[in-house]
């Protein structure tokens, strides 16, 4: 049972969260100037590294607020995590 | 015969206890396992090997030994457990197993549970290392948690007759022991195996606390518990276990591993023969042969297979008789059953018993679950910790260290690192214990196997897997060990390969002319020992497995017969039987009163969700396909919401109570669900929004009160509401009194009658349910069931998310662009619309299907085809049907379905196999019942 | 005609362990606010200012607790009866009010053996030192969400949500079966219907 540490309530079991996928996909400011493949693009695809990952989580059954984290995929590891609207720290990977 | 010493031990020689194994009564005594008890009556043949029937003994005596496989019949029927780890009680009943047990058929009555535990430095394994190392930790104020497997800490010690600080070890570890339990904040945990370490200093560790007991067992404590640790610090010291050498024949009874020799006569006071021959690769096994001799055993050969005998040992071993034989290996063995000689050179040496030492491999299972790197060491052959872990330390034996000395010495650095790391600082310096011992055993050699016959050379006695089955493997290309472990299944077995393991990557090494550095040692896995699904399952079984939710009014549900349908965790009336009906009857039944009398039903699981703040309008605009913030105050909308794929997710209603407040509804399963996706819009894409969202789902019992006398029974009960159409609209809500306490009344329905939705606190939700009942009662009132409220809704047309819907269907496929805006510029979903995907005119669209014949009900999820007969395969299929039920007001049965082009094909004939048969269908519009909407007003 | 109140643990009240009760009917209100400073002096407490904790005070609604719940996010604890007067009274700050006092039931644990029955459920250290009177988290007891209390040296407030408090009991009366806390044999839930 990994740890999560909440950026409110500190480390908690991972069973208290939500996974929510990759972060900083961004909402287009305009989905009707989009083509359907640009929409596409937004709606189904993301990304699947190996190593750091930057996904949003929410401790549901806790403070139930959304934040970062910077996972690597390799090993569960999370590098980082940091409040929304905060800019990826940078990781070693 | 009796083997048990006249005196030693650690048993309790007053206390007698009877068992029976295979049927034969014997005794022993507390203290003993039944493998000690056996052998002290000279029983070796437990089992029988699970491939080839061979007989098959005792090879070690702890928790590593891969033979000694017994069922428990008493007091509940247990397989696959260890004669070696058994603890004797009275009325123990035991079988020998061949290789494979029995699952009871019966429940185990026994209570199984689980605790969380936090400590700053857990300390795995309380040998000497250990006891040191949690002293260590202890006395510098941290909370420790010290673990072992075994009923009594001392580890290793418990198998020697070794002297510390010129006092026997028991002593030694007895005053550690009692420091350690008076020490606040340390919990020490016998009987406790660390099976499993994972991430972020997570251990789950498995204590037996009444299998000791058998049938004094107290029912209300529990048997076995998982201890789920969180630690900061570990230390391992979790010894080594002696590894055997393989030659033909190496599996009979008598045949066993030298160091459990030592810990039968030491800790049970048990002599494991009468005429024993060592054959050993190092030292150890000379202590062995000198303290079995000394106690009484005939020891007439140690073969060493080192060019050269240790001289002192061997001086030792001369002045007591016992010939050492360098240079030579023992290459087979003979007994009908248990070894009655063993061949050496040519010659059949007779004995009962071959003790046998090929080295020692320290226990890096939990290091290696750590995601610790594993080095070959060549000096031990064996596997040791190759790297420094963060908060893992390894000490003691664990290392491949065998010097007493030595072990204790690491197990207090570490346990002084661990409680540094942790925060603390180390306080004094434990003692370090000096031994008396003459055995080192770094001065070994590394010697997989004998060479001979290899279809009867065992490197895994448990699976019965030869030398033989290896090369074979290698034979076949296989290099990997991993890919040779599940060709040969080597170290698949309960014993997870404890003793066969390294052997096993020696042997395919030297198959394969490499270094058994060179080679990927296999991966260790959680358990480290075998743990029951009891345990595992601990108190989540039975009505504690999953919580089951209830609503205030439930218990009126109970006492009215009502049969419950689980809709997500939710405990929901189904229907109401009365005398004599089933499912069918009861349900055309409450059918026929919501469509012409009254009817009403517990809504209160619906979600509900409170939106507040200047801005919730335009965000419930963004959530749901049509326009929220139009709405006015005292109105209610229905709305369907869409994710970003333009698939619906759920539906439900919206009332505005405020110019900056809503309540929303959602279907019963998806209201977590919903509250998180309003959520994560709100804290990730527009926290700029000033809108908050609070589930009040739990506050409200909800009722809705259905049918033509539904406002009879409202003006009844809600003296201060004008009930009249004009007054009290469709799709409005009034804030009133009903039964005396503040309620909110809507004027919605779910089925086309007239109808309303009454909700008051949960704590009111039984009462005004009685209080309808019987305002209702000259009406004939009859509460309806979720069955009922789904033949009502199909009846209408309306879809249920999660039954209509599968998340690939459209507001526009269910046939409700009505719901769709097309004013507002974007919603969630909308721009998934205009996708070509979304456009084709040959998506599955939601309709009704009557069967040609009235009385045929179709099953929910057949499939629907064109043809009227079945074509050769494959067959296009059209789409399936979603709802099917018998219908009161239609007098008919009647289905809905998601069929490709649906809307274009009303008036079509479809048809639906249903066993053998096609039955064929009309498609027509999806509301069946009332078309023209006149039942709503009443 | 007055309906009568009736809480969720109401059937439970003879068989909770000895050291168990529900406290039902309190007034709770869900509290949204970046300016707490004005609701607190309506309410005479002032607000958690660390999260997973709580603050205890006493003004015109007599003894109010305001529980941290998230960033922002409160429950405003009182006695019962008072949750339409304390409503009008925050309605008058910045922020948004919710009256969830049926949302959620309360049970008050206490005795020696307390911090061991809950730890067979949750996995948060409820060591005094990590956590201390005062704390207040939202966590998973066993299969269901709490918010947990820490009100004294041996005594914890749970809150639970009410279609849950009925396992909720369950669970407890079987977590306290070692302890020698219950008269007789364990209740391991109600009889459930069958489909």
């Amino acid at each position: 049972m990994q740890l999560i540490p909440c950026p409110w309530c500190g480390p908690r079991e991972e069973a208290e969260f939500h996974y929510g996928g990759q972060a900083h996909v961004a909402y287009p400011s305009d989905p009707s100037a989009l083509s359907d493949e640009e929409w596409a693009q937004y709606v189904f695809f993301r990304d699947n590294p190996s190593g750091p990952f930057a996904e949003r989580w929410s401790h549901s059954a806790g403070c139930r607020r959304w934040f970062n984290a910077v996972r690597d995929t390799r090993t569960h590891d999370l590098l980082a995590v940091y409040r929304v609207g905060e800019p990826m720290p940078e990781v070693a990977s | 015969m009796n083997f048990r010493t006249p005196t030693g031990g650690t048993i309790d020689r007053n206390t007698l206890l009877h068992f029976t194994f295979n049927g034969e009564g014997f005794t022993g005594h507390s203290g003993d396992t039944l493998a000690s008890a056996l052998l002290a009556h000279g029983v070796h043949e437990i089992g029988s090997s699970v491939k080839f029937g061979r007989p098959r003994g005792i090879v070690a005596a702890g928790s590593e030994d891969p033979t000694s496989l017994v069922q428990i019949e008493t007091p509940f029927p247990e397989p696959m457990l260890l004669a070696t780890t058994v603890e004797l009680y009275e009325g123990l009943e035991a079988r020998g197993l061949a290789g494979q047990g029995r699952l009871a058929s019966i429940s185990d009555p026994a209570r199984y549970d689980a605790k969380h535990e936090h400590c700053d430095v857990l300390v795995v394994g309380a040998g000497p290392a250990g006891l040191v190392a949690a002293l260590t930790a202890a006395r510098s104020g941290a909370r420790v948690v010290l673990v072992d497997e075994q009923n009594q800490a001392g580890g290793a010690l418990l198998g020697v007759d070794e002297y510390l600080d010129d006092r026997p070890s028991a002593s030694w570890v007895a005053d550690i022991v009692a420091e350690l339990k008076s020490t606040p904040g340390v919990l020490v945990l016998e009987r406790t195996t660390a099976f499993g370490m994972y991430q972020d200093g997570f251990v789950l560790a498995l204590q037996k606390r009444t299998d000791h007991l058998g049938f004094a067992a107290p029912a209300s404590v529990a048997r076995q518990r998982v201890w789920r640790i969180r630690t900061k610090q570990t230390v391992l010291t979790t010894g080594a276990h002696e590894r055997p050498v393989v030659f033909p024949d190496n599996d009979r009874p008598g045949i066993m591993l030298a160091s459990a020799a030592r810990t039968f006569l030491h800790r049970y006071g048990v002599l494991v023969g009468s005429r024993a021959v060592v054959f050993t690769t190092n030292d150890s096994a000379y202590c062995a042969a000198i303290n079995l001799a000394e106690s009484g055993v005939d020891v007439p050969l140690i073969v060493d297979a080192r060019p050269e005998a240790p001289a002192r040992l061997a001086t030792e071993c001369a002045a007591r008789g016992i010939e050492v034989r360098a240079g030579q290996v023992v290459t087979g063995t003979e007994g009908e059953g248990r070894v009655t000689g063993v061949h050496v050179a040519g010659a059949t040496v007779a004995c009962d018993t071959l003790l046998v030492s090929g080295g020692w491999n320290p226990v890096v299972s939990l290091f290696s679950q750590a995601r610790g790197k594993l080095r070959y060491d060549a000096e031990l052959g064996a596997f040791v910790p190759g790297e420094e872990l963060g908060s893992v330390r390894v000490a003691g034996s664990a290392t491949g260290e065998l010097d007493l000395a030595s072990c204790v010495r690491q197990g207090r650095e570490a346990g002084s690192a661990a409680v540094v790391a942790a925060g603390f600082s180390s306080r004094g310096q434990v003692p370090l214990p000096v031994s008396d011992s003459r055995c080192t055993s770094r001065s070994g050699l590394v010697l997989w196997r004998v060479p001979g016959d290899e279809d009867t050379s065992f490197v895994d006695l448990q699976r019965d897997a030869t030398v033989s089955d290896v090369l074979r493997a290698t034979g076949a290309g296989l290099r990997s060990l991993e890919h040779i472990k599940r060709y040969t299944t080597i170290g698949t077995a309960h014993d997870q390969g404890k003793t066969s393991g390294m052997i096993a990557a020696g042997i395919v090494a030297e198959a394969l002319g490499v270094e058994p550095a060179d080679q990927r040692p296999t991966t260790f896995r959680p358990p480290y020992t075998s743990v029951s699904f009891a345990a595992l399952a601990g108190r989540d079984r039975g009505a504690l497995h999953d919580p089951v939710r209830v609503t205030a009014i439930h218990p009126w549900h109970v006492a009215h017969g009502a049969l419950f349908e689980n809709v997500g965790q939710w405990k929901r009336p189904w229907y109401y039987p009365q005398p004599g009906e089933d499912l069918h009857t009861a349900v055309l039944r409450e059918c026929r009163a919501a469509r012409s009398g009254v009817a009403m039903m517990d809504g209160s699981t619906l979600g509900k969700i409170d939106v507040q703040g200047s801005d919730a309008g335009k965000f419930l605009d963004m959530l749901y396909t049509n326009m929220m913030s139009t709405l006015k105050v005292g109105r209610i909308r229905y709305g369907v919401m869409c994710g970003v794929d333009g698939m619906v997710i759920d539906d439900g209603t919206v009332i505005r109570v405020g110019e900056e407040r809503y309540l929303v509804t959602t279907t019963t399963g998806n209201a977590a669900k919903i509250l998180d996706w309003m959520e994560e819009w709100l804290q990730t894409e527009w926290p700029h929004l000033d809108v908050h969202c609070t589930s009040v789902t739990d506050h409200w019992a909800t009722i809705p009160l259905v049918g033509p006398k539904s406002r009879d029974v409202l003006a009844a009960v809600a003296p201060d509401l004008d009930v009249s159409n004009e007054a009290f609209e469709f799709m409005t809500w009034r804030d009133t009194q009903v039964a005396g306490v503040p309620a909110r009344v809507c004027r919605i329905s779910f089925s086309g009658e007239l109808a309303y939705e009454i909700n008051v606190t949960a704590w009111h939700g039984l009462a005004v349910w009685e209080t309808l009942m019987a305002a209702g009662a000259p009406f004939g009132i009859t509460p309806y069931g979720t069955e009922t409220m789904h033949v009502l809704r199909a009846e209408k047309g309306y879809p249920i998310i999660g039954q209509e819907t599968d998340a690939t269907v459209t507001p526009h496929d269910l046939g409700m662009s009505w719901a769709v805006s097309k004013k507002k510029p974007d919603f969630i979903g909308k721009r998934s619309f205009a996708r070509a995907e979304n456009q084709r005119a040959d998506r599955k669209q939601l309709v009704g299907l009557l069967p040609v014949d009235p009385s045929v009900l179709l099953p929910e999820g057949a499939q629907i085809i064109s043809s009227d007969h079945l074509p050769e395969p494959p067959v296009r299929m059209l789409g399936h049907v979603t709802s099917s039920y018998p219908s009161a007001a239609l007098g008919r049965t009647f289905a809905l379905a998601l069929v490709r082009s649906g809307h274009s094909r009303i008036g079509e004939t479809l048809y639906v196999p249903v066993s053998d048969a096609l039955v064929p269908v009309t498609v027509t519009d999806s509301v069946l019942y009332d078309k023209e909407g006149t039942r709503r007003d009443g | 005609m007055t309906a009568e109140l009736v809480s969720p643990l109401a059937a439970w009240t003879s068989r909770l362990p000895s050291t168990v009760s529900e406290r039902p009917f309190l007034s709770q209100l869900t509290v949204r606010s970046s300016d707490t400073a004005a609701m607190g002096s309506v309410l005479g407490v002032a607000f958690p200012s660390r999260p997973c904790t709580f603050t205890e005070g006493s003004g015109r609604f007599g003894d109010v607790s305001v529980l941290w719940l998230g960033p922002d996010e409160y429950l405003v604890v009182a006695e019962p009866g008072l949750q339409v007067p304390i409503e009008e009274g925050l309605r008058a700050c910045k922020g948004s009010v919710v009256d969830t006092s049926a949302q959620r039931t309360t049970l008050v644990l206490e005795g020696p053996h307390v911090r061991d029955v809950l730890a067979h459920g949750c996995s948060v250290d409820l060591h005094p030192a990590a956590a201390p009177v005062g704390t207040c988290v939202q966590t998973l007891l066993a299969r269901t969400g709490i918010i947990l209390q820490v009100t004294g040296a041996d005594t914890f407030t749970l809150l639970v949500r009410s279609s849950f408090a009925e396992y909720l009991a369950a669970w407890l009366c079987d977590a306290s079966v070692e302890y020698g806390l219950l008269g007789e044999t364990p209740v391991t839930g109600r009889p459930q219907g069958h489909r």
